[in-house]
């Protein structure tokens, strides 16, 4: 043993910056959590700060807006998965049948194109898009409506934005598991007659399913974590009714306000529930399934 | 479906039904970017006006001289290809320090020190106690905040960790290793130069998180003269502000402002999504490839 560890010394080295910037930058940070339960004071340090036990967690389960955040929170991401999981699955299914190699090399360039610009890009493009004077959208429509003051449209801007950007880029992982299906399963097929649909429906959704659940399982287990940057840039104080949600409020509160204990303690009540969501979807996974992830 | 199958849908029609939803996919991802391109040189009148949905108007290319011109633009844009490049040799360095040596079957401790990293994906100190170490160690209002404190990427370690494992020949290793390679020389001469596929992917998956992340610069760099591109971008396009010196230098009053600052927000939008999706097609082909090899885990 002694001698496998001298002998990988070079691998160690290597190791070495990785490690120490994973350590402070995020370790470090795991242990100045506790400041969720102190009064945090800059002058006095993390450890040094007073015990104030689950006083910042009272007053934000007792702020008037708590349970408009939590619930605004999981609807947002829950709507949201409930079309960006099914949407690159059936995208995928329709590209790997495609019979003509060039347009669909053509059609993957475009799909993956949105996922390459800065949410800033998008958020700007939306709100272009989306402008009672002269938008697109209200061109098209022949109307004048501002959206983004609607906070029943919130959720629709967010979901289908969400949508149009990243679900091309999600046929990736499919395509990719399509690609390994033996093709002489196809040949087969042919032979014995089957039509394109029953190619796909016998062929190539079976073979796409370990990783759709997979998939599912990881996002499932993030329901809880929906982007900051996004909402952020589209909220406005008129459709804050469906857009306030806890990220928002974390950065709002800590680094807008210093209010340092305070949001940590909000972070932190978001993290832990993300991390039970994970555990007991990850339970559920490897009971019914051969699947298995973490 | 099911009903298709028994109607004995040909081969040829399904093909046309195929091709019909791909090329209106292809529209719907496509037309958006396509329409902006087009008003970034049209006369913002005639965009609003709705005269500009196939082709541009009044041709001008006023909106682009204005965004290099704005100095605070021109700045972020600098900024921007600052960061993008010295953040990618970082990350990528990064990226190859962790992935090689975890690689190794034989190295005591691998799988602690994999651990170690992994945990990080699923379990984070939040917003607030990461910022407190950043602003501890000094980096407040250095660009280093940007690359260090999110430099070493789990998921893509993995994706490369996997593709070591999986494809790159053994034999070739192992005939180094006879002729008296150690593993830091077997790195050095045979897994870097034949790991070009998915170092070409992490490249550019580098440089579009670099090129269009503002969020790590807006906590971590409150100067404005060392705000990224997108940073830039806020104020124009979300919070739909003219900068003080175009307002001093343009001649034609509220009315003409009011234009440049439509011209430049199209403008804008096309200058700093190009970049990134002139370059992505590129690496396109090892896309696949590269998420397979950490898909099938080794």
């Amino acid at each position: 043993m002694k001698k496998r560890i001298k002998a990988n010394w070079q691998m160690y080295l290597l190791l070495l910056i990785p490690v120490v910037i994973t350590f402070i930058y995020k370790y470090i940070p795991m242990y100045g959590i506790q400041i969720a339960f102190r009064d945090f004071k800059a002058s006095r340090g993390i450890t040094g700060s007073e015990w104030v036990g689950l006083q910042w967690f009272e007053k934000f389960f007792s702020s008037p807006n708590c349970m408009r955040m939590i619930k605004n929170t999981f609807l947002l991401s829950a709507f949201t998965l409930l079309w960006s999981f099914p949407i690159p699955i059936i995208v995928s299914l329709c590209l790997n049948q495609l019979r003509f190699l060039k347009l669909r090399k053509l059609a993957q360039t475009i799909f993956y194109a949105p996922h390459f610009i800065s949410t800033m890009v998008i958020c700007g493009m939306i709100k272009i898009f989306l402008s009672p004077s002269g938008g697109l959208l209200n061109l098209l429509m022949g109307t004048q409506i501002d959206f983004l003051t609607e906070a029943s449209a919130f959720r629709t801007i967010y979901i289908v934005s969400e949508v149009w950007q990243h679900a091309g880029w999600g046929c990736i992982i499919y395509l990719a598991t399509l690609a390994t299906v033996d093709t002489s399963l196809y040949e087969a097929a042919k032979v014995d007659g089957a039509s394109v649909w029953q190619r796909i429906v016998n062929i190539d959704i079976p073979a796409l399913l370990p990783m759709a659940i997979l998939n599912l399982i990881m996002s499932a287990g993030a329901l809880m974590n929906i982007g900051f940057e996004k909402v952020w840039l589209l909220q406005t104080d008129l459709n804050k009714a469906a857009s306030d949600v806890i990220s928002v409020y974390v950065y709002e509160q800590g680094i807008e306000h210093a209010k340092y204990s305070y949001s940590t303690a909000v972070g932190l009540f978001n993290t832990v529930i993300n991390l039970i969501l994970l555990i007991i979807v990850n339970r559920i996974a490897t009971k019914h399934s051969d699947v298995d992830f973490v | 479906m099911k009903k298709n199958s028994k109607l004995g849908l040909s081969d040829k029609m399904s093909d046309i039904i195929l091709l019909v939803i791909i090329i209106a996919l292809m529209i719907i991802i496509a037309y958006p970017l396509y329409y902006v391109l087009v008003a970034s040189v049209s006369n913002p009148y005639d965009v609003y006006a709705g005269k500009t949905f196939l082709l541009p108007s009044d041709f001008s290319l006023k909106g682009y001289k204005a965004v290099f011109s704005d100095p605070s633009l021109y700045t972020g844009y600098i900024n921007s290809i600052k960061y993008t490049i010295i953040g990618t040799i970082f990350s990528v360095t990064m990226l190859y320090l962790t992935a090689y040596p975890l690689a190794q079957r034989d190295l005591p401790g691998r799988k602690y020190i994999s651990l170690f990293f992994i945990i990080t994906m699923y379990f984070g100190g939040g917003l607030i106690p990461t910022y407190l170490i950043v602003k501890d160690t000094g980096l407040i209002g250095n660009m280093w905040s940007l690359f260090i404190p999110g430099g070493v990427s789990v998921a893509n370690m993995i994706l490369v960790r996997n593709y070591f494992e999986t494809s790159i020949p053994h034999e070739l290793i192992e005939a180094a290793q006879i002729d008296g390679c150690d593993k830091l020389k077997v790195f050095l001469k045979i897994v870097i130069p034949l790991s070009m596929p998915i170092m070409s992917v992490m490249v550019v998956f580098s440089m579009v998180a670099y090129w269009n992340d503002w969020f790590t610069a807006l906590i971590y760099l409150p100067k404005p003269e060392m705000a990224p591109l997108p940073l830039v971008l806020r104020n124009i396009l979300i919070k739909s502000s003219a900068s003080a010196t175009q307002a001093s230098t343009i001649s034609g009053g509220y009315a003409e402002l009011n234009k440049l600052t439509e011209m430049i927000k199209f403008a804008s939008i096309v200058v700093a999504a190009a970049p990134m999706l002139i370059i992505y097609p590129f690496v396109q082909k090892y896309f696949e490839k590269g998420m397979m090899a950490g898909a099938v885990k080794g």
